[in-house]
């Protein structure tokens, strides 16, 4: 990966294959949004369950790009002053202080406003993005975590990219970010923002996907284990839990199998390595019992269909 | 082709997808850098700028493919005429006009079956319709999607390789692409839907139907919690006042001196007292004789939903008699477990298992009214149909003198109000406020009034029939 900033791709495909060389691999219609999002110069909207490499789209595009990554993660209560800017009121002070006890046209420069100059201005996240002279990718996290005012203090910056601060006027983006925000879908975002952004509803891949991406994160996997843990988490997906295992946990699960030696799951791997993918106390009583025996009888009795495909 | 993607704005706009010119605009910059010949692209560069969520995805889908079926690409045209014919064979069939040919079923099942392997989208998706439409020919279409799919798929034999392995003869299919062909054929099916029920305008069908809400005995749970999750969603940040708000609130002058010590002693930064919302207690009484349970249960979770932002939330269920169900709500997040204890532990029904209003209030007044005060409120879910027994309003009007506030929810449109033995009259003047509630919509208006304890101005429809006394 360079370190300069790469120029923008013609096609889709391009993306595509610049976000695999980030290690993502993109379906067509997430790499054709980083395109048009790249070319329009629009906020991606991102939403579909946890798990599904929202974020680590922002994270790809930023590598793919070799743009910086500026990160804003979202909470309740996240305000401007956390988000946008705010002024470094020491520095101030002392600033007063140092003139008080100087010469009197200084003082005069003080009352003119020479304290609400660039100097003593904390930039946040969303500030930085904006001041930055290289291009940069700006992830917005979990914007759903946040309430709504803040996601209408977001709006200017989203649509002009560009920033009001009362004392100084307007801060323009010298370069175009692209900008990423993703959302759990906890609550409804508001029009005003949907309106701004293209938007992206990532779910669980495909089967063939998932195994690639487990194969590319986890690269000593062979081939038919991969498929074998796909099959299962995909079961273990279709019931009805309180949280279902997302990719990174399928991977965060190859890479246990490789550890344990395992070359099968079967009943015993299963059970040991579960814990692994379902984080929740109901689920794990769910799971072993739907799943667990068929595991089992797969391996008891004929090997298997799925491994007579392979 | 401006205009087709105008008429199709037009069209998803119908369908109640929320669309500003603005994204219009958007799509078509969109579509001046992604070749418009691939479906693909097309399709995808026009869903992202317009449709922005997966429920408006979901009509987008729809509406895509009923509106540039025949426009976009001429083989779908001929196609279209194809099944066109076939249908109009079936109809001749059905007078009696001598039988077309039967399509080779097994012929069809292997060129599914290769399709599904080679992964050819356009492929399945022709097979797809041909599938349906040899169904169609046997009569065997129940007009149920979900059925439908399931009938063809077994009809044809398509089986994933989910390792049961009972010998079968065909060679198991590949679970990822099977789904792939089934979401065609639900797709098909679908289509084959809308284009059937075509003569009713296509906002209908897809937006409000859906919203209405579950009456019947045998609803769907399923539906019921979805939409109980829906609204969970859009309450997440309500009943916070606005931040701007910043008039009436008091310095804390203890902590803007602690904070001041940061600049040299000078009070910067002022510390507010923090604003402690007001949080209302709720009861609520829900009648769960037969007519009205679904909607109860309904109802008494998209409360238990709020149960955080409420300090103290009280379930009560009624017929006969009254039994507090709190407990239950607390225990039990299951949608399903809860209203199946809910409807055994109750014990609300006595001999006659007709609800007896007068009753209840006496009860209830035993109960709780000395916890009633100024802070309270009432919410009544009911049909105030008594079975012909007194509706004993004195009663009633002084739970309502207790509480700070009465409300009463009925599901039943305003319409049906005090015909029969509904004595709805005799409580309307005791409640502050009396509303229908039989959709999701008239629910979620209600729920903005209790939390906010303002009256919300976004949705005067729903509010149309509402009482103000």
């Amino acid at each position: 990966m360079s370190s300069t900033v790469s120029p923008l791709p013609d096609t889709p495909e391009e993306v595509a294959s610049a976000l695999r060389e980030a290690s993502y691999l993109a379906d067509d219609s997430t790499a054709l949004i980083s395109f048009l999002a790249q070319r329009l110069g629009k906020p991606i909207l991102v939403e579909g369950p946890a798990g599904v490499g929202k974020t680590e789209l922002a994270k790809a595009l930023a590598r793919a790009s070799g743009r910086e990554l500026v990160r804003l993660q979202c909470y309740e209560g996240l305000d401007e002053a956390k988000a946008l800017y705010e002024w470094n009121y020491r520095k101030q002070l002392l600033q007063i202080q140092a003139t008080a006890s100087s010469s009197p046209e200084s003082q005069a420069a003080i009352e003119m406003g020479e304290i609400f100059t660039e100097d003593f201005l904390l930039e946040r996240p969303l500030m930085k993005a904006i001041a930055n002279p290289e291009p940069v990718v700006l992830l917005i996290d979990e914007i759903d975590k946040t309430d709504q005012e803040f996601e209408a203090m977001l709006l200017e910056l989203l649509s002009d990219f560009q920033i009001t601060i009362p004392e100084m006027g307007r801060i323009e983006a010298t370069t175009h970010p692209i900008v990423v925000l993703t959302s759990n879908n906890s609550r409804e975002l508001t029009e005003a923002l949907k309106r701004r952004c293209l938007y992206l509803w990532l779910d669980y891949p495909s089967a063939e996907r998932e195994i690639e991406i487990i194969r590319l994160h986890a690269p000593e996997i062979d081939q038919a284990l991969a498929e074998r843990l796909v099959e299962v988490v995909d079961m273990i997906r279709e019931l009805d839990l309180k949280k279902p295992p997302s990719i990174a946990e399928s991977i965060d699960w190859a890479r246990t199998l490789i550890l344990m030696g395992a070359d099968d799951i079967d009943a015993k791997v299963f059970k040991e390595s579960l814990s692994i993918i379902i984080k929740h106390r109901t689920d794990l009583d769910l799971v072993a019992e739907r799943i667990g025996p068929r595991l089992g009888r797969s391996r008891d009795g004929d090997p298997g269909p799925s491994k007579n495909g392979n | 082709m401006t205009e087709q993607v105008l008429a199709f704005c037009e069209d998803l706009r119908g369908e109640g997808v929320a669309i500003g010119t603005s994204e219009i605009q958007d799509a078509f910059s969109a579509l001046e850098i992604v070749p418009w010949e691939r479906q693909q692209d097309f399709k995808e560069s026009l869903a992202a700028t317009v449709a922005k969520s997966p429920k408006d995805r979901e009509i987008f889908e729809l509406v895509f493919e009923r509106h540039f079926f025949r426009a976009t690409e001429s083989a779908a045209l001929e196609y279209s005429e194809e099944s066109e014919a076939a249908r109009n064979t079936r109809m001749a069939e059905a007078q009696g006009d001598g039988p077309p040919p039967p399509m080779d079923m097994e012929a069809l099942a292997d060129a599914i079956r290769e399709a599904i392997e080679a992964g050819d989208e356009s492929a399945m998706n022709d097979l797809a319709r041909l599938a349906i439409e040899a169904f169609g020919q046997q009569g065997e279409s129940s007009g149920v999607v979900g059925v439908d799919l399931q009938r063809i798929r077994r009809g044809l034999g398509l089986t994933a390789n989910e390792g049961d392995g009972q010998g079968e003869s065909k060679e198991p299919l590949d679970r990822g692409q099977l789904a792939r062909f089934e979401r065609q054929l639900r797709r098909e099916l679908q289509r084959g839907q809308i284009q059937r029920q075509g003569q009713l305008p296509p906002s209908r069908p897809l937006s409000e139907l859906n919203r209405a809400l579950p009456m019947r005995g045998a609803q769907d749970l399923a539906a019921v919690h979805k939409a109980v999750a829906q609204m969970k969603r859009r309450l997440a940040t309500l009943g916070h006042d606005p931040r701007g708000a910043k008039r009436g609130r008091q310095v804390d002058v203890r902590r803007t001196m602690r904070s001041s010590l940061e600049t040299g002693g000078i009070p910067l930064n002022l510390a507010y007292r923090p604003k402690r919302p007001r949080k209302p207690e709720i009861y609520v009484l829900c009648d769960v004789s037969t007519s009205v349970s679904s909607a109860a249960t309904f109802f008494l979770s998209v409360l238990h939903a709020l149960h955080d932002s409420f300090r103290k939330l009280r379930s009560f269920v009624f017929i006969e008699r009254i039994s507090e169900v709190t407990h239950v709500f607390e225990e039990e997040r299951d949608f399903r477990i809860m209203s199946e204890r809910i409807t055994s532990e109750g014990g609300v029904a006595d001999i006659s298992g007709y609800t007896d209003y007068g009753r209840v209030w006496r009860e209830f007044l035993e109960d709780v009214s000395d916890d009633l005060g100024p802070r309270s409120t009432v919410i009544v879910l009911g049909d105030a149909r008594t079975n012909g027994r007194p509706p004993a309003e004195d009663l009633f009007a002084k739970v309502a003198n207790r509480a700070n506030r009465t409300f009463w929810l009925n599901p039943e449109p305003e319409l049906y109000w005090n015909y029969g033995d509904s004595v709805m009259n005799a409580y309307i003047p005791y409640c502050d406020g009396a509303f229908e509630c039989w959709q999701t919509e008239h629910l979620e208006t209600f729920v903005d009034i209790v939390a906010s304890g303002r009256p919300s101005l976004e949705k005067p429809r729903a509010r149309a029939s509402r009482h103000r006394y």
